[in-house]
């Protein structure tokens, strides 16, 4: 498209090599990069970091972390400890059934930095007596929060500089201080996790183990990290101004740290410890515990590089395996660059053509059903008109019968009539022969007879 | 686009705390914290300066006007180096038949910042007798390198820092008539003001006395309000008080008359820039000649992150949104079937991010 519409201008030229131009019509420098120009006065373009620092201010800074580990493992305590303040929150049970994630957000304000912490927590891992599910909820909830990023960067009317950032940045991982190895619970869910989010695994408690168990205990942990390709987030060290803390740093993982946000009286001054009988275990010294170098690393050093990585390397391959999913390409079966606005209208073509079908489908079956209906309600009136009609048939048969015998009858009463006619004439014949008295006496009798 | 069906919840929701694999993590209200003592957020802005440094800067600035009106001059004296070695076009020769846009980029340094500067001239502007239609060149150019953006980012593999092309500013210079803005002035600014961010400027402003150049800039003001153009620093992406007062002056004052010069004369013992006249020398830096020092300082030292920010937030988004939903326009290839329009999508954005949605057609911003 672009070389295209280049061609249309009536010229387009380009001096010097511009990267992007691909066109030119007339000469063209012979090397492609920017020349050097040297300047011969103040020009005042160094203050342009300090704009940017100025505008990040004003928009303030967002870090979410997220804390892997089991219940009562000291996570809310660190991260007490970590931010110097009490983030309130309650002791979690060790009954539920199984691991849910809480999300809590607070503004911190450190000078002029505004910063909007987001701590998310696991609550109930690891307690289960089935620990089979126990890391699917965290990679959901990771893969959530990159979905709605990639949802609102989809959008046509977006607004990416005013979104609340909810991707993990950074996942604290607490290992057990067991001083043998990793738990086959921890190493599968660090293997799931590790190419979705900046992983950065802690001893948890690390005032339970001596100097030199905890020496051999860290050995064997990276060494199973590595044997296992579980990618821990290292330390970068690409800039020269940090690139030796980094790499020092890098050669102490994992962090061995002690939490703690109560305070113990040591000579005279307060601080934060853990009193045991045996001792006080002070949080910020370095010969106890290594929380100083947590929080050197996680906060002072690195919080920009870990967004970073989380945006251009863990977001990017969230979005290109997901578009991917989806059926896009950047290049098409015949190799030419296939823009996802074409993509997208082929997608929406099919599923167009997809929902005509399924509606045709539905009012199909619709119709299907109609028709079903039909026919058992006629078999059920044609039947009813069938018993209608038998029972009519029936009723004629037994009034022909009726009929039948009344003529019957009839006959009878007409056949002794006239036999009762004939009777009588006999009688009368035979009066009338034999004289009146007797036919008198006849009569008298037959009167009282009749 | 209808190929994505999900829809987040927006980012004020009340989701409950507890929930699982809920999309916005944040109660309604983030509670704030009192931290006991110092734990080292703030060096935070080291570590971003410290990026910063190290990938360096880009800048792009365009000038338009008509030709002999000082704009090569002018970037020269900007940047304090030649930009341009010899001048773009021959100017001996004859003038070119149509509108050529020549880019040229330079990287220079300041005290360890790296900026890549890229300058664009357009020779041959409001010079032939029918101008007609003479800023599209000009729109066009400025939209592919929006286009050029828009499809390295839409890629599905994408480059760590997508190289921005994009004009941060287009530096408009008005011939010094001490009239008014003429017709082709105000077609151009008209169009142009709604894609990219302008800053219109007196030029050869040494042709004017200050009173007539008070008048002048009255009155381009008034013509600049009646026709609806909105230059830069635009009133309506102030963010807040101290913004405000900041850019009102500034606005008092726009278009700065300037005077462009990269000879160096000795005045009063001091070497300084300027134009040598047989009544006197025009002092480029001196703020009772000219008013070049207020141009510099906002392109250069105050307001750079803030134009390309809003060349960023503002004048791209507004084209990608175009851009997105004319989408049923594209050129078709085989096998295309023509679908219904998209649907317009509102986004639930809050009030501030609706201060900087512009919309497509006139706004009263």
């Amino acid at each position: 498209m672009t070389s295209s519409d280049v061609a249309r201008h009536p010229i387009y030229q380009s001096l010097g090599g511009m990267k992007t131009c691909s066109t030119s019509q007339s000469s063209k420098e012979e090397d492609d990069t920017p020349r050097c120009l040297n300047i011969t006065g103040h020009v005042g373009f160094e203050s342009l970091p300090d704009q940017l620092v100025n505008r990040s201010i004003q928009q303030g800074f967002c870090f979410n972390i997220l804390c892997v580990g089991e219940t009562g493992i000291g996570k809310s305590t660190l991260i007490d400890t970590l931010f110097n303040t009490n983030f309130d929150d309650l002791e979690s049970s060790h009954f539920h059934p199984n691991v849910r994630l809480k999300a809590q957000t607070y503004e911190l304000q450190e000078s002029s930095v505004r910063l909007k912490l987001t701590i998310v927590n696991t609550v109930g891992f690891g307690d289960q007596i089935n620990k089979e599910e126990s890391y699917q909820p965290i990679v959901d909830y990771i893969d959530a929060q990159f979905e709605a990023y990639l949802q609102e960067e989809l959008k046509i009317k977006r607004s990416l500089f005013n979104y609340h950032d909810s991707r993990i940045h950074a996942c604290l991982y607490f290992i057990s201080p067991t001083g043998h190895s990793l738990k086959t619970l921890d190493l599968l869910t660090m293997k799931s996790l590790d190419s979705k989010v900046n992983i950065i695994p802690v001893i948890a408690k690390a005032d339970t183990i001596s100097k030199t168990e905890l020496q051999k205990f860290k050995i064997k942990l990276m060494s199973e990290l590595v044997s296992n390709g579980v990618q821990i987030y290292q330390f970068p060290t690409d800039d020269e101004t940090i690139s030796q803390i980094n790499s020092s740093m890098n050669g102490h993982l994992p962090f061995a740290v002690v939490g703690s946000m109560e305070e113990v009286k040591l000579g005279n001054k307060m601080v934060k410890a853990r009193q045991y009988p045996w001792g006080i275990v002070q949080v910020e010294n370095e010969n106890h515990c290594d929380f100083v170098k947590l929080r050197e690393m996680l906060i002072c050093t690195n919080m920009e590089d870990l967004r970073e990585q989380t945006h251009t390397r863990h977001y990017e391959l969230y979005r290109r395996c997901k578009l991917e999913e989806m059926g896009f390409k950047d290049v098409s079966p015949e190799n030419k660059p296939v823009s996802l606005q074409e993509a997208y209208e082929i997608k929406r073509h099919e599923f167009y053509g997809e929902r005509q079908r399924k509606e045709e489908e539905m009012k199909q079956m619709f119709v299907q059903r109609v028709k079903e209906k039909e026919a058992i309600l006629k078999e059920a009136e044609r039947e009813l008109q069938a018993k209608f009609e038998h029972l009519k048939r029936l009723h004629q048969e037994e009034r022909m019968k009726l009929e039948e015998k009344r003529r019957y009858l009839d006959e009878e009463i007409s056949a002794f009539a006239k036999r009762k006619a004939a009777s009588e004439l006999l009688q009368n014949q035979a009066l009338n022969a034999s004289g009146t008295s007797v036919k008198k006496e006849k009569d008298r009798k037959n009167s009282s007879f009749m | 686009m209808a190929g994505t069906s999900k829809r987040p919840c927006s980012p004020c929701s009340p989701c409950s705390p507890c929930s699982p694999c809920s999309p916005q993590p944040s109660s309604p209200r983030p509670s704030s914290c009192e931290m006991f003592g110092y734990v080292g957020i703030e060096a935070v802005l080291d570590q971003l300066k410290i990026k910063a440094m190290k990938t360096g800067f880009e800048f792009n600035i365009m000038v338009v006007g008509r030709s002999g009106l000082g704009k090569s001059t002018m970037v020269n004296t900007l940047f304090k180096s030649k930009v341009w070695k010899s001048s773009p076009v021959n100017k001996l020769g004859p003038l070119p038949q149509t509108l050529q846009l020549q880019s040229v980029t330079h990287t220079i340094e300041e005290k360890g910042v790296k900026l890549k500067l890229t300058v664009t001239d357009t020779p041959g502007f409001g010079d032939q007798i029918n101008n007609d239609k003479c800023w599209d060149p000009i729109l066009n150019y400025i939209n592919d390198q929006y286009e050029r953006y828009l499809q390295e980012e839409v890629l599905i593999t994408r480059q760590h820092h997508i190289p921005d092309t994009r004009v941060h500013i287009c530096v408009y210079f008005v011939p010094p008539t001490g009239h008014c803005l003429r017709p082709l002035d105000i077609e151009f600014l008209k169009r142009l003001c709604r894609v990219v961010n302008v800053v219109p400027v007196i030029a050869r402003a040494d042709s004017l006395t200050l009173e007539e150049r008070e008048a002048f800039r009255w009155q381009i003001q008034e013509d600049l309000k009646n026709n609806g153009i909105f230059v830069y620093p635009q009133k309506c992406f102030d963010e807040d008080t101290n913004d405000k007062t900041l850019n009102d002056k500034i606005r008092e004052k726009i278009p700065f008359a300037v005077v462009g010069a990269d000879r160096e004369h000795m005045v009063n013992g001091k070497c300084v820039l300027g134009r040598k006249t047989k009544w006197g020398i025009i002092e480029v830096e001196n703020m009772a000649h000219c008013e070049f020092p207020l141009l510099r300082d906002l392109l250069i030292r105050s307001h750079m992150q803030d134009l390309k920010d809003i060349t960023h937030n503002v004048h791209y988004e507004n084209y990608r949104v175009h851009r997105l939903n004319e989408s049923h326009l594209l050129t078709k290839g085989a096998g295309w079937v023509t679908l219904s329009p998209p649907t317009r999508r509102t986004s639930a954005g809050t009030s501030r991010s609706q201060r900087w949605n512009r919309e497509d057609t006139e706004s009263g911003c």
